[in-house]
């Protein structure tokens, strides 16, 4: 065990853990953040993805040892009251179905319209690609993030 | 507007509402109560609530709580099924906050999620809730204002007295209201009333899902839970011989390994829901995530074979040698098939297979239990929730009125969570550990301890006379824990020669209902089948389904078919027209399918295009009807979910077996569809006939398959026969 000072949604955080404690559990279990998921510890899925200085990371395979104080972003801190535009764009489309995908799928996309402000088709394929929806919202989630793109 | 008699029987609800009257507690679900409440919703949470009924209370500043009875999947029954209540309620849905209801069956029937059936069997004690509801404010109203009720309208919350122009809130009067006795007949209005019912109502928990609250079981969190695994045997057809748990109690963070059983006690039998290959498990319990997956790296156990351990070749030769038997026992025999079979102008045969398949919902297995000597707290999710309450009673010898059991929104169902194994588990590692526990499957637990959708296979045979009409008609079908085959759909009861029979392979490896259960497979071979013997006649598919459909119309062969052939009809029309069928359209292969089940029709086109030699679906024409559509925006979402999903295990979806054991066992081996493999375009239209809903959340899934094999002929010339699509031709993989 060791003590970690992390940079989270902009406040510090001090936690005693594992360095081997991948940041997803770190997260969940011991900053009480509930809005990244597990889905596969794998970084097959993309339920956990956070941003850590603005780039979308699969935090299921990221030990708490290699972030240092490198600012990370959870769901809870992409805005404060639900209003990134691909938030809003997301409640536009009535995105989710069971939901609990979406989290991941709204941090990859945001990280991708800060990297690509206007994607084509096919790069948000390659931009999402890692990220399973089960319920199979594809579709929607595609069209949420071109409205999104003509929001910014 | 219609009057019919309260299915309510007025002590039972006088019962359930007096349960639910002590003290006007605040409405606040046990998720909110763990976080301080917004100001938005301090502004509009009323002083005092009414409770009305088991389904609604009533605030004094006219907003109204009401309860969600079923289990929420993603199938958007939280917001569906409230959006009926307020409609005979007649009230504003801006001023509705939805609830989720725990279990509770004094108070409602049918908590379950499962079969389409929530919208379908909810529809009429859900309006009923709001009229009663409406009935007893307007009957108060009309005391207060001392006019016979009659004289009295309701609109968007608000009732009026016409002729002095009385106006007054539901809030105002729903403390009188309260104390009126339940009405024995109510008015439901009239479909072409409806102002929410018909109308796309956003997810109530859209917002929350987009900001990443803890709405699901694994976001479950209580002062001094301890977080609990599983270790279950590698392979099917196994138990534990010994453990070794030195290692893994000592490392840090863990409380204890614990053996448990959860088999009934000796006289008490399983509920149909409680499917689980393995009675004896180990438990590593910790406090928290990491440490208990790391501990449970270091358990050492040893295995021993308790039956024969299977595998997909012998899954395979087992199902083909049940399907070259005829059984004693036709499930349907119609005619003279073989006879007719015999001295036919044309025969046609094919073989389909079905791999397992996992469920694979995003939120893994899951739930938090906290047993005391005296009461067992349960809460998580499943879709079962009646049954694990029994389940739990039995094995804790603990009365149900002492178990509680709340439901969380659920990262996926799917059919997996009708089997309530892990609430189960999780009960009885609380009770042994004397504390509140959260149990957590990892993502290869929960594929390789699945409730899998069986391996099948099935053989179609079909009969053509000299004028390519279809004279006779053959299926056979064969799958672990039972055959897939629907003896009375479609066709039959449109050829006068036809045999239906299925064949049992009974197996160690557990399975159970999966989306759109033995359909998921059926439309596929069935509708790929049909394609082909509409080749083999020179008839149009679309035209040959439909001259099958007038003879089930004009003259139906046998009284037992479970179908409406005008209404199969009827969506296979509307596809075709819509989709411009038999336009030329160069480059674009098209199939199409059409299948009934849950009660609905769905008809599709699909347009497979190819794209650096690879097919790629660039659009999915889709007819439905199921009646009256409650939540346009949300159907749609089913919809487009149930074809993403469909062509997604078609194409590329398997679970395989070795010597017992999964041979997929995460997102890396086990593959599921992509962003870049979804369809570019759906577009589906809904048949406006005013029926009565029915089901939804899986009928669109199953006749996908069909439509993309029949397209994908079309594209490369070869029949498909097995799933998925990607192993059976080397062009898709």
């Amino acid at each position: 065990m060791a003590i970690f000072d992390l940079n989270i949604n902009g406040k510090q955080h001090q936690v005693d853990v594992d360095g081997d404690t991948p940041m997803l559990w770190v997260i969940r279990d011991h900053v009480g953040l509930m809005g990244t998921k597990y889905g596969c510890g794998i970084a097959q899925c993309g339920a956990c993805t956070v941003h850590i200085e603005g780039v979308p990371t699969r935090s299921c395979t990221t030990p708490v040892s290699t972030v240092g104080n490198r600012k990370v972003t959870t769901i809870e801190g992409l805005s404060e009251k639900g209003d990134h535009p691909v938030q809003k764009a997301w409640l536009e489309h009535d995105v989710p179905q069971c939901g609990y995908c979406q989290a991941g799928q709204i941090m990859s996309a945001a990280a991708l319209l800060e990297s690509n402000p206007d994607p084509t088709d096919e790069e948000i394929d390659g931009a999402m690609d890692g990220n399973i929806c089960r319920c199979g919202t594809y579709v929607r989630i595609k069209a949420a993030i071109k409205t999104a793109a003509e929001m910014k | 507007m219609t009057l019919v008699k309260t299915s309510y029987n007025r002590r039972s609800f006088l019962k359930a509402s007096a349960a639910t009257s002590g003290g006007m507690v605040l409405g606040f679900s046990w998720l909110a109560s763990c976080t301080p409440p917004t100001a938005e919703q301090l502004l509009t949470m009323p002083s005092e609530w009414f409770d009305i009924n088991a389904f609604l209370k009533i605030g004094d500043n006219g907003v109204v709580t009401i309860f969600s009875p079923n289990p929420e999947i993603g199938q958007n029954v939280k917001t569906s099924m409230p959006m009926i209540v307020a409609e005979e309620l007649d009230v504003d849905w801006e001023k509705v906050v939805v609830e989720q209801a725990g279990l509770n069956t004094s108070k409602y029937t049918r908590q379950l999620a499962g079969g389409s059936q929530s919208i379908r069997q909810g529809w009429q004690s859900l309006r009923m809730a709001g009229a009663t509801a409406r009935r007893m404010l307007l009957e108060a109203a009309a005391q207060e204002w001392a006019v016979p009720v009659g004289e009295l309208s309701t609109s968007a919350g608000e009732i009026m007295h016409e002729g002095s122009g009385k106006k007054m809130g539901y809030g105002e009067i729903a403390s009188k209201a309260a104390m009126v006795s339940v009405p024995e007949e109510v008015e439901l209005k009239d479909p072409k009333d409806f102002t929410i019912i018909g109308t796309s109502r956003k997810n109530v928990d859209g917002k929350k899902i987009a900001m990443g609250e803890p709405l699901f079981g694994l976001d479950v969190t209580r002062d001094g839970m301890l977080i609990a695994m599983i270790e279950h045997p590698p392979a099917f057809g196994m138990k534990i011989k010994s453990v070794d748990d030195a290692s893994a109690k000592s490392m840090p963070g863990i409380k204890d390994v614990i053996r448990f059983s959860t088999a009934p006690p000796e006289g008490v039998d399983r509920q149909w829901s409680d499917v689980n290959a393995w009675d004896e498990l180990v438990a590593i319990v910790g406090e928290s995530t990491w440490q208990v997956m790391k501990a449970k790296k270091a358990l050492k156990v040893q295995w021993e074979a308790a039956s024969p351990a299977e595998s997909s070749a012998d899954h395979e030769s087992t199902l083909a040698e049940l399907i070259s038997k005829t059984a004693d026992e036709p499930s349907r025999k119609d005619g003279d098939p073989e006879a007719v079979f015999r001295s036919a102008a044309k025969v046609i045969e094919r073989t389909y297979n079905a791999p397992f398949l996992a469920h694979n919902t995003l939120e893994p297995m899951n739930f938090f239990a906290h047993v005391t000597p005296d009461h067992a707290e349960l809460l998580g999710p499943i879709q079962t929730p009646e049954f694990l309450s029994k389940s739990v009673s039995a094995i804790l010898d603990m009365p149900e009125e002492n178990i509680s059991i709340m439901l969380t929104r659920m990262g996926g169902g799917f059919g997996r969570r009708l089997y309530g194994h892990f609430g189960v588990e999780a009960a009885v590692i609380s009770q042994k550990m004397n504390a509140p526990i959260k149990l957590v499957y990892s993502r290869e637990d929960d594929m390789t301890q699945g409730t899998y959708r069986p391996a099948y296979k099935v053989h179609y045979k079909a009969a053509l006379d000299d004028n390519n009409n279809l004279i006779a008609f053959a299926v056979k079908g064969a799958g672990t824990h039972g055959g897939p085959v629907f003896a009375n759909r479609f066709p039959a009861g449109t050829v006068d020669n036809y045999i239906a029979e299925n064949h049992r392979k009974d197996s160690n490896i557990s399975t159970g209902a999966w989306r759109a259960p033995r359909s998921n497979f059926m439309a596929f071979a069935e509708q790929s089948f049909l394609d082909e013997v509409a080749e083999a006649a020179g008839k149009d598919p679309i035209d040959f389904r439909l001259e099958l459909f007038d003879r089930a119309i004009k003259n139906p062969v046998g009284t037992d078919n479970d179908y409406d052939a005008e209404r199969y009809a009827g969506v296979l029309r509307l596809v075709k027209e819509k989709s411009n069928w038999g336009a030329d359209m160069p480059g674009v292969h098209r199939g199409v399918s059409a299948y009934f089940c849950h009660n609905s029709y769905v008809a599709q086109v699909v347009d497979v295009v190819m794209q650096n030699n690879r097919p790629k679906v660039q659009k999915v024409w889709c007819a439905v009807d199921c009646g009256i559509v409650v939540n346009p925006v949300a159907a749609l979402n089913q919809i487009e979910g149930g074809i993403v999903d469909g062509i997604g295990h078609a194409m590329y979806s398997a679970l395989t077996f070795t010597d017992g054991q999964p041979q997929q066992n995460n997102f890396n081996t086990y593959r599921l569809i992509r962003h870049g493999e979804a369809p570019m375009e759906i577009e589906t239209f809904f048949v406006d006939n005013g029926i009565d809903p029915t089901g939804l959340g899986e009928p669109s899934l199953p006749p996908v398959q069909g439509a993309l094999a029949n397209a994908l002929y079309k594209a490369t010339g070869e029949r498909l026969e097995s799933q998925p699509f990607e192993k059976d031709q080397a062009l898709l993989g």
